[in-house]
């Protein structure tokens, strides 16, 4: 039987879309879940937590070092918690990932990173090669805890059950001195690019970011997450958190819209799990219409507000 | 100060990796292969910061066949002034890396070491942290800008939501992201002086890979791939979904 590791994300005030996936994810390993909150006032999201199906218990590192930990923190307080445990898992997010490395090389144990299926309890999928291709592995018997960082939009999401108990964990300071010294997030309006149910995507075709309220509006219109390429995040069009693929976010939409993408297999890797792309491009010969539902060939600056006012006519009518 | 980089030889990012035959491993026959990107950038750092005065040499380092020695001949010609090549082929975990890394680090007394935020055939990203954690230094990932004034670094990293800072001494590990810098071009004169440069080779006893890679495969991607005249027709497509 299974004895899980689970940390669970969040951003002081609420707890991530993610961590519901992850017990999804964690349901299909079975067994005794032990999810971790770290942070200071967040008995809101400890409850939740602890309401989240599968949780068998909630251990809180309560501290205000925990507001913004460095992996040299976490390191140090998962350690203790990782005997015993067959697996440790975490979104597969930039936050968790650093101190989840740390910790496997602390326990000198296997670590895997973005995780997309899980086929039994040493066996797993995970893309490789910007997503050109995956990888089924089976990890060796006797490597446990198999430390992972799960793509949590390939699982579902578990459903909610009475709560568990909850339990204060003792803090330990780092043994390494690294220290949070500023943090500049882009608050937004729109829902989150990770888990938002449609994505408008900018590329390099978009031109300026004079030229992006154009991406913006349509957003808006529809409720829509923003996101781009690298091309348009290089290019200054739009803030480097919102680019999708490879090297930034892994979106899994209803719908994706790439607008002035070409589609490199960079791009490509952030998008595969969206249910429906939609691709236009002025090039018929772009790679991004060669993976798109549906394509439009034409200048995206008479076929956007073309496509706004459509939509808003048929939202009024 | 000295600076290790890490400088994988990976598959070219303009290629489209594919399984082999029997499905087991991605083909690598007669495929152009080139410097990780991430490691350019990480070398280029490095050379800034020694160009700038802050360190006196940078020597980077490749796990890697018997070809490897022509990718760290890429980064002599970038300027590094060393490269050492640890001859090891198949896969290896990223911890295993980590260990090998470890050891040159102590053995040439390096103070800073660079990676790339992850290795575009692996796509781990987990090197950094493992390698931090190994030595007992700070780490700072994905960096965005890094500063250095008198052994202390001021680093901001590229994370989920935005940008965070970090703020430790040196010695550190630290990884960097794709806005850090721009690679220099190597020109024809620089590769020619790269022939004089050295490449050491040093043997690491690598314990083989506790992950087996059982089946290598295309993901299947049922797409539509219908190509529409009109916004209309978009619009009616996508009926109850906008
Ligand atoms: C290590 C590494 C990691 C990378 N990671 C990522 C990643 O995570 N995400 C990512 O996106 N890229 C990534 N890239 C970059 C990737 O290889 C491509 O360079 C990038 O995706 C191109 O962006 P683009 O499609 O916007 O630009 P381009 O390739 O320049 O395409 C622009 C498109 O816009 C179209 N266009 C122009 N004008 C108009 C118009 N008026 N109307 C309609 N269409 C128009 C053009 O026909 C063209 O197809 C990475 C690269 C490397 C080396
Ligand atoms: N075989 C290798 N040789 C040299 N450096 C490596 C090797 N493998 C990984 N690295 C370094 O570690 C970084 C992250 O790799 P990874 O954790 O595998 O994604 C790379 O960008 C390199 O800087």
């Amino acid at each position: 039987m299974s004895n899980i590791l689970v940390i669970a994300e969040h951003d002081g005030k609420n707890l991530s879309a993610s961590f519901a996936k992850l017990m999804g994810a964690a349901s299909k390993l079975g067994g005794e879940v032990t999810a971790i909150v770290a942070g200071s006032g967040v008995d809101d999201i400890v409850n939740k937590v602890a309401q989240t199906a599968g949780v068998t218990k909630v251990v809180v590192f309560d501290d205000t070092s925990f507001v913004r930990p460095t992996a040299e923190l976490w390191v140090e307080n998962l350690a203790p918690l990782a005997s015993g445990k067959t697996h440790i898992m975490a979104a597969a997010s930039t936050y968790s990932r650093g101190g989840l490395a740390r910790l496997a090389a602390r326990l000198k144990t296997v670590m895997l990173s973005d995780i997309v299926a899980i086929n039994g309890a040493d066996s797993f999928t995970r893309p490789i090669y910007a997503g050109a291709v995956n990888a089924d592995i089976k990890v060796n018997p006797g490597s446990e805890p198999i430390v992972m960082t799960v793509r949590f939009s390939s699982f579902d999401a578990a459903s909610e059950q009475a709560a568990a108990d909850i339990e204060k964990q003792t803090i330990v300071a780092a043994k390494v001195a690294n220290s949070s010294t500023d943090l500049q997030t882009s608050s937004s309006e729109r829902p989150d690019l990770g888990s938002a149910r449609v994505v408008i995507s900018g590329g390099r075709g978009v031109g300026s970011k004079e030229n992006f309220a154009l991406i913006e509006k349509l957003a808006d219109t529809l409720g829509a997450a923003i996101g781009a390429s690298r091309a348009a995040v290089d290019a200054g069009y739009v803030s480097n958190d919102l680019q999708v693929g490879q090297t930034g976010k892994v979106v899994a939409p209803a719908l994706y819209f790439a607008i002035g993408i070409s589609g490199a297999v960079q791009h490509l890797a952030g998008i595969k799990g969206a249910k429906t792309i939609i691709a236009i491009n002025k090039d018929p010969n772009a790679p991004i219409f060669g993976v798109a539902d549906y394509g439009l060939v034409g200048d995206l600056f008479t076929i956007i507000p073309e496509l706004i006012e459509q939509i808003s006519k048929e939202k009024a009518a | 100060m000295k600076i290790l980089v890490g400088f994988k030889r990976v598959i070219d990012y303009h290629v489209t990796a594919r399984p082999n035959a029997a499905g087991t491993a991605v083909d690598l026959a007669g495929v152009k292969m080139a410097p990780n990107p991430f490691d350019e950038i990480a070398l280029e750092e490095a050379l800034k910061i020694r160009d700038a005065g802050n360190a006196s040499e940078v020597i980077a380092v490749a796990i890697g066949d018997d070809k490897t020695p022509e990718t760290l001949r890429t980064a002599l010609a970038m300027g590094a002034d060393r490269a050492i090549h640890i001859p090891h082929s198949g896969d290896l975990e990223a911890f295993e890396v980590a260990k090998a890394l470890t050891e040159i680090a102590k053995q040439e007394g390096c103070e800073l070491i660079l990676l790339g935020k992850q290795a575009i055939d692996t796509d781990n990203g987990q090197t950094a942290s493992m390698l931090a954690e190994l030595l007992e230094w700070p780490q700072a990932l994905n960096a965005f800008t890094i500063k250095l004034e008198n052994k202390q670094a001021e680093v901001t990293c590229e994370i989920d939501g935005g940008l965070e800072t970090f703020s430790f001494s040196l010695p550190a590990v630290i990884s960097v992201d794709l806005r850090l810098n721009t690679p220099r071009f190597v020109k024809m004169p620089d590769i020619i002086k790269a022939r004089a440069k050295q490449i050491d080779t040093i043997e690491y006893a690598f314990i083989p890979s506790r992950v087996t890679i059982n089946k290598v495969f295309t993901p299947q991607q049922e797409r539509k791939k219908l190509m529409l005249e009109t916004v209309s027709d978009l619009t009616k497509q996508l009926e109850g979904q906008l």
